[in-house]
């Protein structure tokens, strides 16, 4: 689960993370008192969208003026942006921070992750802020330090004083420095984070050391003992289709294809679509419903799969374990009844009890196409679109 | 002997009176495993299908003699009963429970350091099908009747891709010494390669077929292995030629973050490994096929 900017800054800042001042707005009057009230000459407007590189699509607005930033606030608010994270559809901005402007003197780079190798927390930090990880990666190599995070014990202070010398940056900042990256640390092992980025990490003409962009991401996994992180979710920035799925316990991703897919296990799910595509095709979605495939997941997978108007022809594919084609087959037949599907379906069921379930969808009053085995049924629902 | 698990392998249930745990334990049993009890912390010294039923795995092993044991545990308290089946000196464990915390998944790893590498137990899942040796033993959730015996050995992080494969090897009259699934989540129990090198060393395995996915780095690693230290075949599927960058494919560890983590970044460094790959997932069977007649 992502988080906005200005939710990130609040949790690291509770966590001793310095951030400059500022405040949420969602009108611009709104924007314009708080920018008094933040005080100061200049203020940035940043839109709070679930998206890097805003400021390349403008959405981050230098302002000299009260007015000026009334003005900015007017012109985001609302408005789709689109970045080179956000697909071309983008993203909503419903809601606006104002914060002080900071004289920066150095941007660099603070991040943590899973490191998936050596199965722990990987901090990684470079003297080149304000670029993404992978740009940094790519044509900076050498400036990227990392410490590895014994979970048992925490950070330590000497990892992030090591990591703050190796940043260059002046001794008496250090400690400051120190207790930002274990700051970041902390909150990333106890609020059961997956990311944690701070890009750039500015050290500011007044000798301050500040976050001045953050992004936290969080496991989907642990949101059952961390009620306070996932009151934080904005559905207004996911797929609209996604968050349908997802309060469903179903597993979904919107694809730019017109070819629905309905299957049971994330694995077969990918090598559906695969096929789809090796045979001509391009999927419209990735939804599994679950290794289990339970009639009920099965009508509500069609109710999402009809609602995209995109999709031209739809493939189920269930390979039935335990829970029996026959049983998933009366699951489809089921759901045909509630659901009408103006579209060519394509059914290929394969495992225990295949025979019996051929059977019942056969002597159902279902129109569908039957495919025997993975490759059929690909070749089958691309054939359908024609 | 088969690798992991054989005919007599005494498992335990740890969540055994839940419904999960009692229709798998039904289904493992009516297969052939040696269900001896199971474990539901305050019914101990009830019986369930038959079985004793203890308070601690501790108990379980002593009364039992278990060494192995499956959890049927909501996923906020699976982590708990990993360590305490590690703990009571079990020696595989498999978790089948989809959502543990990834935090909770690096402190049972990191809490199994205590032991020394013999007396370690072997923790496969969380996320996954479990594990099955035909005709001898099934400590998982798998369809058991799809898969056929004979000397190919299948790992594999997803459930159902997996029954694909053996389903069609079984089409092909081609059996499966032990087939793996190591779930699909980004920090697991057991790796590819973990799983890889108990197969070199199994005298009833000939071959191995790897189903890997997007995301992480174990099917590399596995590859790289391979190429260093195995004299038996390795074939290879891919899933997730068509997934894009940077989101979740269902199972939490289906992300591409990294380099090398992209179906097709995979396929070629494990082609680099000597890995026959099965160019798409309707002719895993057919792949090796094609290998076991060259042997």
């Amino acid at each position: 689960m992502d988080i906005h900017e200005y939710q990130a800054k609040e949790i690291l800042s509770s966590f001793g993370v310095t951030i400059p001042r500022g405040g949420i707005v969602y009108s611009p009057e709104n924007a314009e008192n708080k920018a008094r009230e933040i005080g100061g000459s200049k203020w940035v407007v940043k839109a709070q969208i679930h998206s890097g590189a805003r400021g390349k699509a403008g959405g981050i607005i230098v302002c000299d003026s009260p007015l000026e930033v009334a003005q900015a606030t007017d012109k985001l608010l609302g408005k789709k942006l689109v970045t080179n994270q956000t697909g071309p559809e983008g993203k909503i901005v419903n809601r606006i921070y104002i914060e002080e402007a900071t004289d920066i003197e150095k941007e660099l780079y603070l991040g943590l992750v899973f490191d998936r190798s050596s199965e722990s927390i990987m901090v990684v930090a470079s003297t080149e802020g304000g670029m993404s990880v992978e740009e940094i990666a790519k044509e900076k190599p050498e400036t990227i330090i990392r410490s590895k995070i014994e979970v048992a014990v925490g950070i330590q202070s000497f990892q992030a004083r090591e990591l703050a010398f190796g940043l260059g940056i002046d001794p008496e900042l250090i400690a400051r420095a120190s207790d930002t990256i274990i700051g970041c640390a902390k909150a990333f092992s106890e609020l059961d984070a997956t990311m944690v980025e701070v890009n750039p990490l500015v050290i500011s003409k007044q000798k301050q050391i500040l976050a001045l962009d953050c992004k936290m991401s969080f496991d989907n996994n642990a949101m059952f003992r961390r009620n306070k992180v996932s009151e934080l979710r904005d559905k207004s920035q996911e797929d609209e289709k996604e968050v349908y799925a997802s309060d469903r316990g179903l597993n979904y991703v919107s694809l730019d294809g017109n070819i629905g897919n309905i299957i049971n296990g994330a694995g077969l799910a990918m090598a559906s679509m695969d096929m789809i595509k090796l045979a001509g095709g391009e999927p419209a979605n990735f939804l599994d419903v679950g290794g289990g495939a339970t009639p009920e997941k099965i009508v509500k997978a069609f109710r999402l799969i009809t609602m995209d108007k995109k999709v031209k022809v739809i493939l189920v594919n269930i390979f039935a374990g335990i829970n029996r084609c026959d049983w998933v087959a009366e699951g489809i037949v089921q759901a045909l009844e509630k659901i009408e599907v103006k579209v060519p379906l394509v059914i290929r069921l394969a495992g225990t009890n295949v025979e019996k379930g051929n059977k019942i969808l056969k002597d159902s009053n279902i129109n569908y196409i039957q495919a025997g085995t993975l490759e059929e049924a690909a070749n089958k629902a691309v054939a359908a679109l024609k | 002997m088969s690798v992991i698990i054989h005919k007599d392998t005494k498992i335990i249930i740890q969540g055994f009176t839940g419904k999960m745990g009692t229709f798998h334990a039904e289904e493992m049993i009516k297969y052939g495993s040696n269900v001896v009890g199971g474990v539901t912390p305050g019914k101990g010294g009830q019986k369930h299908l038959d079985r004793p039923v203890f308070n601690t795995v501790k108990d379980a092993v002593k009364h039992t003699g278990a060494t192995a044991s499956i959890l049927f545990v909501p996923p906020a308290f699976a982590a708990d009963s990993a360590m305490e089946a590690a703990d009571a000196g079990i020696k595989t464990c498999v978790a089948i429970v989809d959502g543990i915390p990834s935090h909770d998944m690096i402190r049972i790893k990191r809490y199994m350091r205590r032991y020394s590498r013999t007396e370690k137990m072997t923790l496969v899942g969380p996320n996954c099908a479990g594990i099955i040796s035909p005709g001898k033993s099934m400590l998982g959730i798998m369809p058991g009747h799809i898969y056929k015996e004979g000397r190919v050995g299948i790992i594999s992080r997803s459930g159902t891709l997996g029954y694909e494969a053996a389903q069609q090897m079984k089409n092909l009259d081609i059996g499966i010494s032990t087939s793996v699934g190591i779930g699909g989540d980004p920090i697991n129990g057991s790796s590819f390669r973990d799983i890889i090198e108990k197969f070199e060393t199994d005298d009833e395995t000939d071959a191995v077929l790897m189903i890997g996915e997007i995301g992480g780095p174990q099917e590399v690693a596995a590859g790289e292995f391979a190429k260093e230290n195995m004299k038996k075949p390795v074939i290879g599927y891919i899933a997730g030629l068509t997934a894009p960058k940077g989101r979740v494919m269902g199972h939490a560890g289906a992300i591409v973050s990294a380099y090398g983590e992209s179906a097709i970044e995979k396929v070629e460094i494990l082609k680099e490994c000597g890995v026959t790959i099965s160019k798409n997932p309707s002719v895993m069977g057919d792949t090796v096929k094609s290998v076991l007649d060259k042997i």
